[in-house]
């Protein structure tokens, strides 16, 4: 009979269920196949036209049927599909899920595409743009275009389609959205609440717009003449990031109700930590103490040591900054044995899936272990002397991996870990 | 019988066209006949229930903080400050260090004049993705990109009040308030957190937060009537107001220790996903009253019902029909605020409880008056569109 609590005497958290989208396509079969050969999927932006853009480059999801039609409608087939591979991977009805439903997605605005159309509709007037706007707005005849503009639309459409029960959440910690997601499954299973979980992260947000505000916080990759070669996670001449879409989902259960109906257990998810930090909107604190705090407090809600984590799945987003300090953490935390400790970053693949990227890269981090394959870290041809770390440099390693950390950092102080087991500890 | 694990709340802070401040709040509503604040001119037709005058330094010491956030992060920071004060939480680096926070938002705002200048010029041009990359590339401010992300409004708290145990931002107008507020309740009970800074705030005063509600019509508009009294009038029943709310969430016992006031115990918190086109809201709302296991005998309820012609007719009717419920439909004085609607409902409730007394109708010709003292308050947010909740506030 296993262990059916963890170490606090609380449920523990099973994995029954997987599904990703990304830039290198739609399903676990075909991501895994391209992670593990190094494949990237970041291109030229098609999408809308590059001129005086710096950035003209990105991992976009281009070959979904939404992929032209807007934010919401994109962020929202990104997480149907992710979340129904999930749900059926794990067995279940997926028009009957049965458990709540956490979602991290991309805060919505009304699209250009709809703002220009609104105020065109009406040219007679002579009034401000807003007013137009407004009167054009109340006359209109269907939802659709509110229903772009509400945040928890795409959440409650999931909640019809996939028969998830109660009020879903929809929640931002920006570039650490997915994790939190995720977060709140394990823990509203830990606390009783249900016995399963689903938790999605989607993001199909890569609109002009965005690539432009992160643009002008100079966050952004502008390596353009070689797209697959622009994100260098942890090398010396890694100058931003590159904005991507995606989804990842994973099915949660307590491990008593996943064995009890005979459900093929993918994977742990022992433990969760974050703290914020309070030092600068978008940049983190010098002495990375925040996310030091959130690693250790996901080890210790595993209930591992720093001596127990085979490896990490990082953020390394490619950012100058992010990099260096995610550095200093892990170092900080692990001392002498990071230089040892695989450390990738799936980001130099498919780029920054922003809301999506901790849920896919714990997907990502799940498959690792099931395949004992860790996938690697792509352009790394210029190693930073001051990260030595083992990035697992462009090409996969097999390996027995029994436990994994993925990191997740954000904009407004975020900082969230997960740590993920193959079997329960 | 309480429990050290109960939830209660040990601060308050609320802003609104009433005012700033749980006193405030309290003093004002607790008079007979207190007429709204109203601004019917700047967005005819529509009405909105403006900000009072805010002296931001009082919550935001630094001028570059300010300079950093538009008004409705501002206004958030500002109200989370007021509540952390009045639980004697605020400048206590070590329980600050250890608060979590859940924050109920939407998005900031845009640059209007960008905008406009950006639809002018349409008007002429075919090639408008081009337009938009040449005029976003120039004349955006890029720290704005800061103001208008959801998930900043708890960063600012972060930075400006040093909240740093965990920052979880939850999306989707009233539903987010709701899940903020019971999300945080419950990790509470379950021992994982032993004070909690919730809430969240909504700045009505841009025209695309009142175009978020006026691509479905749903905005009142014509000569001012109360929320309960909007049924039929031109427009779609819900007139808004600025105003943010947080609560300080905490341990019972956590809270005596150190000796702090409590307000109020906060008791069952439910919520639910209506699916209204197939007409499941009555039932809904219906169902989350037996859920919160009402008491025995006359009880309060404050309803943070939107006016919105479907879900306040809903709510009124299940109201309604329990003649044991005194309602008091507090939008009719403060309009509707959105993500932050269900926590001012439960700090209103809170604030009953903790003066034993109710409030007087805000609206005689639908409200009924409540006599004694309020010793369980029911509070209510049964969303314009989509989603519900409710919660029992209790004496502590």
């Amino acid at each position: 009979m296993a262990n059916l609590n963890d170490h606090m005497g609380r449920p523990i958290v099973a994995v029954t269920g997987i599904g990703v989208v990304t830039s290198l396509g739609v399903g676990k079969t075909d991501n895994w196949a391209a992670l593990t050969s190094g494949k990237s999927g970041i291109h030229p932006i098609t999408r809308f036209p590059i001129d005086q853009l710096n950035t003209r480059i990105s991992g976009m999801v281009d070959f979904l049927a939404s992929s032209s039609k807007g934010a919401s409608p994109l962020t929202y087939e990104l997480a149907e599909l992710a979340g129904l591979e999930a749900v059926a991977e794990a067995g279940l009805d997926s028009s009957d899920f049965g458990g709540p439903l956490f979602l991290a997605s991309p805060p919505v605005e009304l699209d250009w595409a709809e703002r220009f159309s609104l105020y065109n509709s009406d040219k007679d007037k002579d009034d401000t743009a807003a007013e137009r706007l407004l009167r054009v707005a109340r006359s209109l005849k269907e939802l659709d275009i509110f229903e772009t503009t509400q945040f928890g639309s795409i959440a409650d459409r999931l909640a019809d389609r996939l028969g998830t029960r109660g009020l879903p959440i929809t929640l931002s910690t920006a570039c650490a959205s997915g994790a939190t997601a995720i977060q709140l499954g394990v823990e509203a299973i830990r606390r009783g609440e249900c016995d399963r979980a689903l938790s999605i992260g989607a993001d199909g947000s890569a609109t002009a717009e965005a690539l432009i505000r992160f643009s002008l916080l100079s966050a952004l990759s502008t390596h353009n003449d070689i797209p697959e070669k622009a994100s260098k996670p942890f090398s010396r001449d890694r100058d931003g990031f590159v904005l991507a879409e995606g989804s990842g989902a994973l099915v949660l259960e307590s491990l008593e109700a996943a064995l009890a109906r005979g459900a093929t257990v993918l994977g742990i998810l022992g433990g969760c930590g974050e703290k914020a930090d309070d030092f600068h909107r978008t940049r983190s604190k010098p002495d990375a103490s925040p996310a030091i705090a959130a690693v250790r407090a996901a080890l210790a809600d595993a209930g591992l040591g720093e001596d127990e984590i085979d490896y990490v799945n990082a953020h390394g987003t490619s950012t100058p900054e992010n990099d260096k300090m995610e550095h200093l953490a892990l170092s900080t935390v692990f001392g002498e044995r990071i230089s040892s400790m695989p450390v990738s970053s799936n980001k130099s693949m498919i780029g920054h899936t922003l809301s999506a990227a901790g849920a896919v890269e714990a997907a990502f981090s799940l498959m690792t272990m099931r395949e004992s394959v860790i996938p690697p870290t792509i352009n790394y041809d210029n190693p930073d002397p001051a990260i030595v770390l083992d990035v697992v440099p462009n090409k996969k390693r097999n390996a027995e991996v029994r436990t994994v950390l993925s990191n997740s950092f954000g904009f407004g102080g975020q900082n969230t870990c997960l740590v993920m087991a193959r079997e329960p500890v | 019988m309480s429990s050290p694990h109960d939830v209660v709340i040990s601060g308050i802070g609320l802003v609104s066209s009433l005012g700033e401040g749980s006193d405030a709040h309290w003093h004002k509503l607790a008079q007979p006949g207190l007429e709204p604040v109203l601004e019917t001119a700047r967005f005819a037709p529509y009405t909105v229930h403006p900000l009072p005058d805010i002296d931001w330094n009082l919550q935001i010491a630094k001028r570059g903080d300010q300079r950093q956030m538009e008004t409705w992060q501002r206004l958030g920071t500002y109200a989370a400050g007021l509540a952390l004060d009045d639980a004697g939480i605020k400048g206590n680096d070590e329980l600050c260090a250890t608060m979590d926070m859940v924050v109920a938002a939407g998005g900031g705002e845009r640059d209007e004049a960008v905008d406009a200048a950006i639809l002018a010029a349409s008007e002429s041009r075919n090639d408008r993705d081009v337009l938009l990359n040449e005029k976003l590339t120039t004349e955006l401010r890029p720290t704005l990109f800061l103001a208008q992300l959801s998930n900043l409004l708890a960063g600012n708290i972060s930075i400006v009040h040093k909240v740093t145990g965990s920052s979880r931002t939850f999306m989707g107008e009233e539903g987010a308030g709701v899940a903020a507020v019971e999300t945080a309740a419950a990790r509470i009970r379950s021992g994982q957190s032993t004070h909690i800074l919730v809430g969240g705030a909504f700045q009505t005063e841009h025209s695309d937060m009142l175009l978020g509600y006026e691509l479905a019509g749903y905005l009142h508009r014509g000569p001012w009537k109360p929320v309960w009294q909007r049924q039929g009038a031109e427009g779609g029943g819900v007139v808004t107001g600025s105003g943010g709310a947080f609560l300080v969430l905490e341990q019972r016992e956590h809270a005596t220790s150190r000796g702090r006031k409590i307000y109020a115990e906060l008791g069952p918190i439910v919520s639910g996903r209506a699916r209204r086109r197939q007409g499941e809201l009555d039932a809904e709302i219906a169902t989350l009253l037996k859920q919160v296991a009402l008491p025995n005998g006359k009880l309060l309820a404050i309803s943070g019902a939107s006016g919105a012609h479907a879900a306040t007719t809903a709510e009124k009717a299940v109201l309604d029909a329990n003649s044991a419920i005194a309602a008091r439909g507090f939008s009719t004085l403060t309009g509707h605020m959105k993500e932050a609607q269900f926590p001012f409902a439960v700090a209103l409730a809170a604030l009953a409880v903790d003066h034993k007394a109710a409030y007087p109708v805000f609206d005689a010709t639908a409200e009924n008056p409540f006599e004694g003292v309020p010793a369980t308050v029911l509070a209510t947010a049964i969303g314009y569109h989509q989603f519900e909740g409710m919660a029992l506030v209790t004496a502590a």
